[in-house]
């Protein structure tokens, strides 16, 4: 069984680690490792196109995940203190939100804007006063709200565990001792869900920077980085795209293990060490 | 105060879930307009029109469960080797180093598979030793592998936190009462860590309905699912209500395959949330 396992963790890591290795290839060939050379990262980041993705991919996943992060948050605690009815109305939808397949949400929301925008634009440019109105179009803020979407569905689920985890008992207590309710949410609520409220941007941030399926429906004229690799890769594999692919591991990477760390600091911590 | 506080929330589902549904059932029930667009109508021609893209639904509907199954059969041995056999010392770090993988670029894991098993990875290596023209990218095989590749560490998860809450008593229990390590394994280890099991195949199951990027990169436009034909429909040939017509007989075969996931996971009691990071 030991040699089945880490048969697995072989299968796991050896692409990842071929991706990497043929990253630092001197020549230009996907097959033949001809020597160490760092130039495929040098070549990669001068290229301005590719530049302009990873820069659109990191606006749009920081813009997506701080939206999340925060009304993700606040719909945690609200939905805690809702009606059975109401609460199940709001989890069933944060469900589906994370249920149904990514294409099918950006299909969905490419067919909805197209129809808003088709019904919009010409209203407001009859009455718009001047000479060239503004046109709504698939943009920036389409991804970022398709994301957003997946994202504050993440982001509750992830608080919602954590408040549920918490006792009501040190909450009691504070309002014992005349804490208003905001004091009480400052200094006793916050603390304890901040890490997972940290830990849910994170994610949040990693599945928005790595997402390609939805972003190819929504992004209009845009390019994010995983639809700039996605169409490198079918112009063909070169090293360039693997110095590209390493960076994006290694980002993730930092990400996840950052949210990992968070989620699992405060766990064994007792209350009120802070 | 908590309506404040959730409308923002309320907002986003109501603008970016709910509506583009209802968009996309309405599109779903019209007809396409000569240049592509769309036309009012309410008519159910886009969903009689459903088996022309029949061989995308069978790829899916054969491969997703398929796929699921051989996700199960890899993750099993690791889950319970992770949960009652490793050192506890070391568990943290391996579950890790499963976990991680998942999180990362599907995209750059995928396409790590094209390098693998394109003509001059595997392949080549094979005509070394003397087996020539096998091709293995754009097969169901390299679908498959594809598959099992993305999805395992999400298969390994649930069934791993089932066994390592698995009471160890019943085991030694088992054990005193005269079980041979076979049988208790089929009748205390096995069914107790069937919520798992069940929380893993459903989830992976689901996914790959709704899969893209495997079947696009390794497939290579000979073994399709339904998501690609929806890419297809929508960006290319576009046809949006036919397009729509399929998606929202993708989310119906989610619904079913999820409600089904449930019965069967309620007849097992415990939980069904599952530990993803």
């Amino acid at each position: 069984m030991r040699a089945l396992v880490f048969l697995v963790y072989l299968f796991l890591y050896a692409p990842i680690a071929l991706v990497v290795l043929f990253s630092f290839n001197a020549g230009r060939s996907a097959s033949e490792f001809t020597g160490f050379s760092v130039a495929w990262y040098g070549k990669a980041f001068s290229n301005t196109f590719l530049v302009q993705a990873l820069s659109n991919s990191l606006f749009i996943a920081a813009a997506s995940a701080a939206l999340a992060a925060v009304f993700g948050t606040m719909a945690a605690l609200a939905i805690e203190r809702m009606g059975v009815r109401m609460r199940l109305v709001f989890e069933g939808l944060f469900a589906a939100a994370i249920v149904v397949p990514g294409v099918v949400i950006g299909i969905a929301t490419l067919v909805a804007l197209a129809a808003v925008f088709s019904i919009l634009n010409p209203v407001i440019a009859g009455i718009w006063p001047g000479e060239s109105p503004p046109q709504f179009g698939l943009g920036y803020a389409s991804i970022i709200a398709a994301h957003g979407l997946f994202s504050m569905a993440v982001v509750t689920m992830i608080v919602r565990a954590r408040i549920a985890s918490l006792g009501r008992d040190i909450v009691e207590a504070s309002d014992d001792l005349y804490a208003t309710p905001f004091g009480t949410f400052r200094q006793i609520v916050l603390p304890q869900i901040m890490p997972s409220i940290l830990a849910g941007f994170l994610l949040a941030f990693t599945f928005s920077f790595d997402d390609f399926i939805i972003a190819f429906f929504v992004a209009g004229s845009n390019t994010t980085l995983p639809i700039y690799v996605f169409a490198s890769i079918r112009r063909g594999v070169t090293p360039e795209i693997n110095a590209v692919a390493t960076s994006v591991l290694v980002a993730s990477l930092i990400l996840i293990l950052a949210a990992r760390l968070l989620m699992r600091e405060k766990k064994t911590r007792p209350l009120g060490e802070d | 105060m908590t309506a404040a506080f959730v409308a923002p929330a309320a907002l986003w589902l109501a603008v970016f879930l709910v509506l583009p549904f209802i968009a996309m059932l309405v599109f779903a029930f019209g007809r396409r307009a000569p240049e592509g667009g769309y036309l009012p109508a309410f008519t159910f021609e886009q969903f009689l029109n459903l088996p022309a893209r029949a061989t995308a639904f069978g790829n899916t509907l054969l491969l997703a469960p398929v796929g699921a199954l051989l996700c199960l059969l890899v993750a099993y041995p690791v889950a319970y080797y992770l949960a009652l056999r490793a050192d506890p010392r070391h568990r943290l770090v391996l579950i890790s180093l499963i976990v991680v993988p998942f999180w990362t670029s599907l995209l750059v894991r995928t396409y790590a598979w094209m390098y693998i098993l394109g003509s001059r990875g595997l392949p080549s290596l094979l005509e070394a030793v003397g087996l020539p023209d096998i091709r293995m990218l754009n097969t169901p095989g390299a679908v498959l592998v594809g598959i099992l590749y993305g999805y395992l560490p999400l298969m390994i998860m649930p069934i791993y936190v089932s066994l390592e809450k698995l009471d160890r008593r019943l085991l030694e229990a088992s054990a005193d009462l005269g079980a041979r390590p076979v049988a208790t394994f089929f009748g205390v280890t096995l069914p107790l860590s069937m919520p798992g099991v069940m929380t893993g195949t459903a989830l992976v199951t689901i996914l790959l309905l709704g899969e893209y990027l495997i079947p696009q990169l390794l497939g290579g436009g000979k073994v399709f699912f339904i998501g690609n034909a929806l890419v297809d429909l929508f960006l290319q040939s576009r046809n949006w209500p036919f397009g729509s017509a399929i998606a929202v007989t993708l989310v119906l075969v989610v619904v079913v395959v999820l409600t089904v996931a449930m019965r069967i996971a309620w007849r097992f009691a415990g939980t069904r949330r599952v530990d993803l990071v």
